[in-house]
């Protein structure tokens, strides 16, 4: 027998558990993103961000972001316990104001780019990305 | 009732189904014409290209019978709209008559005794015949295989998609695309690639690792007819490692790409591409939307969803033709490409009529030839059936039914769960034999497990799949059916949100409500866990069915559906 109860229980466990996150999580990246613009207005333009609708693989999920002219780009989970990725900092020497990483994902959330333009402005992109059991096709 | 003798004539007569010849309000035009066998043979030829789509064969190579769902409910912006009309309504909406060829072939309703009528449909054999008449009008016609072709029989899972390969092969195709296919494991998929005569192609099949594309499947191929250059572009199944088992083929990813399906459809334009034709595995509600989304696509030739059209459906500028599963329809489509443009097309969906249409010859004796090692064990009749059998419907079918029983049974357990697979062809009362079993079964990872999972666990599962199918934004469905559960009752609200979906879970034998932190012993099969331990479903099946002798599938109400 696989499906190993022991699996089937962690992964039934983690989407349950999450449910109770959610207010608390929207709190945190609205906090993060406060603290990265410094309350700055947030528009919306000039960032790319690429995700899977459906994560192949919740471990392991590529995000590329890209805002020709940015300075810094800030990367947040919002399911996430903890919804730091990362912040992607562009000097005046890079090539292209673009970056890929793979992250992990506890749960189906949206992730959230905010970048700082050279102008001191900012912009936000956001996907939701799915993170699902799996089985059954067409 | 039309006799058989009848219907030889009076199906050559309405059963070819006639689209538009250029845009406009076809849908006010009539969807069906009377014809003549001449008609049928002989497309009246349009324009200067020729497809032919065929998809999700699912490996059936000789004639079966297979019912359309009766229950394929759409949401979000698809409530309401094709495919999501089944029955009655779907013949209303195409002026298709009531007990006509067309209702047996297309639509739901008086399975039995239309099938009694009119026979059964498909068989790669007659599949050949049309192929070839196309080709006797339009010799450089482009034949396009959706995929879902190495997978779904006894004989394919035997010789690992080897007899479907050497078939399709002897039909010429000019470019695939896939599914099931990987479910053969990445190494058999790439011997069995590397051998192809035609373009293997996925413009989102990607290297796993570097997420860069795949080097054994190219994203497009040019084609020069009728003077036009036409450009191939292929689009596997986008969930495959979510809805299949990734562990067979770790070394791919996919997704939708609809970014990179631009790039390739921009790029294939500055080659100079006259016309861009997608060879689509989407599904048809992604790739309406896909054909919102990415601008440049002429033509898309739908497949995974098993829906059959008998008219295109406009989305801009594209057209998305549906061309059916299991080899029961060949679509052909005559397109008008005027400088660089799309100025007109003709479309026909050919429904594969087994008694009307002649076998081709060749492609007959190939099957045969594939078939005879086998033919002891395939027409072993196990047991009988007084109900008919079938798969498709978004909640049950009669056939899952049967092998949710057969869990439940044969693994003893309290709950049962069977894959929302739209494979698999319907039985008509009488005999029921090895094939027949394997055709519904067939798979890589067949495996009947038995485990435990809490009511907290089972409710997860049913909102996760039905999250799944009923999720408003295409992009997020995968395709398939709601899993079926046996011994298992619930409410759906289809227009609920993830997580609110499922209520009312409860144990059927009790009646009792499923208890969220109680376990239940629960067996099922095709789970996309690697290492799964149990005995093959076919075997399963096939000893529950020896030991009731005959079948008996009563209405199954165990699901109550809000919102519908």
């Amino acid at each position: 027998m696989t499906f190993t109860r022991r699996e089937t229980l962690a992964i039934g466990l983690g989407g349950v558990a999450a449910l109770a996150l959610p207010m608390q999580a929207a709190a945190m990246v609205d906090d993060k993103i406060a603290a990265f613009t410094g309350g700055a207005d947030v528009g919306e333009g000039g960032l790319t961000l690429t995700a899977p609708e459906i994560a192949e693989n919740g471990n392991t999920v590529p995000v590329e972001v890209s805002a020709p002219g940015a300075v810094s780009i800030l990367l947040l989970a919002a399911g996430n316990p903890n919804p730091d990725v990362c912040t992607f900092n562009f000097g005046p020497l890079a090539g292209a104001q673009a970056a890929s990483t793979r992250i992990r994902l506890a749960r189906t959330q949206e992730v959230v780019a905010v970048a700082k333009m050279a102008d001191g402005s900012f912009v936000r992109a956001a996907q939701e990305v799915k993170v699902t059991i799996g089985g059954c096709g067409g | 009732m039309i006799s058989r003798r009848d219907f030889l004539q009076a199906a050559m007569a309405t059963t070819a189904l006639y689209g538009a010849s250029g845009f406009g309000n076809w849908s006010k035009l009539a969807a069906q014409q009377a014809l003549t066998q001449d008609d049928l043979l002989s497309f009246d030829t349009f324009g200067n290209v020729s497809l032919i789509h065929i998809t999700d064969i699912h490996a059936q190579l000789v004639p079966i019978y297979f019912r359309e769902p009766s229950v394929n409910i759409g949401v979000g912006d698809n409530r309401g709209a094709v495919p999501h009309l089944t029955g009655g309504d779907f013949r209303k909406l195409y002026g298709i008559e009531d007990s006509s060829p067309s209702h047996y072939a297309l639509s739901s309703g008086d399975f039995q005794a239309l099938a009694g009528a009119y026979g059964r449909m498909g068989g790669l054999d007659r599949v050949a015949t049309v192929v070839n008449s196309i080709r006797a009008d339009r010799p450089d016609a482009i034949l396009l295989d959706g995929g879902d072709t190495w997978h779904g029989s006894y004989t394919c899972y035997h010789s690992q998609g080897q007899d479907m390969v050497n078939a399709m092969n002897a039909l010429k195709p000019d470019a695939m695309t896939f599914h099931w296919e990987f479910t053969l494991g990445s190494e058999r998929v790439q011997e069995l690639v590397e051998g192809l005569p035609f373009a293997a192609l996925g413009q989102n099949i990607f290297d796993a690792e570097w997420d860069e594309p795949a080097e054994l499947f190219k994203p497009y191929k040019f084609f020069e007819r009728g003077g036009v250059k036409v450009a191939v572009i292929g689009q596997a199944f986008p969930y495959m490692p979510i809805a299949n088992p990734r562990w067979m083929f770790p070394e791919y990813s996919f997704g939708i790409r609809d970014e990179n399906m631009q790039a390739m459809v921009d790029e294939v334009r500055a080659q100079g591409a006259e016309c861009v034709v997608v060879l689509s595995h989407n599904g048809f509600d992604v790739d309406k939307k896909m054909a919102s989304v990415v601008t440049g696509i002429d033509v898309i030739l739908s497949g995974h969803t098993h829906d059959a059209l008998p008219e295109p459906v406009l989305i801009g500028e594209t057209i998305i033709v549906a061309s059916g599963s299991n080899g029961k329809f060949v679509s052909r489509v005559d397109l008008d490409i005027q400088n660089g443009r799309m100025m007109g097309f003709r479309h026909k969906l050919i429904p594969i009529f087994s008694d009307v249409i002649t076998p081709d010859p060749d492609m007959a004796a190939l099957i045969q030839a594939e078939r005879a090692p086998h033919a002891d064990k395939l027409s072993e009749v196990i047991g009988q059936t007084d109900s008919v059998l079938y798969r498709r419907g978004n909640f049950n079918g009669s056939w899952d039914d049967l092998i949710c029983d057969a869990l439940i049974s044969e693994r003893e357990a309290e709950i049962a769960l069977s894959p929302g697979v739209r494979w698999g062809p319907s039985l008509v009362p009488g005999d029921i034999t090895r094939e027949d079993i394997w055709n519904v079964t067939s798979m890589s990872y067949g495996e009947a497990y038995r485990t435990e999972m809490t009511g907290e666990f089972l409710k997860v599962v049913l909102e996760d799949v039905a999250d799944n199918i009923f999720n408003p934004d295409p992009y997020y469905q995968q395709g398939g059916d709601m899993v079926r559960t046996g011994g298992l009752g619930y409410t759906i609200d289809v227009t609920k949100p993830q997580g609110e979906r499922i209520s009312n879970l409860t144990l059927l034998k009790t009646g009792e409500l499923i208890d969220p932190s109680k376990s239940y012993v629960v067996a099922g099969w095709a789970s996309v866990n690697e290492g799964t331990e149990g005995p093959q479903i076919w075997d399963v099946v096939e000893n529950h069915i020896r030991k009731l002798g005959t079948v008996s599938v009563s209405e199954n109400n165990s699901v109550t559906v809000v919102n519908g």
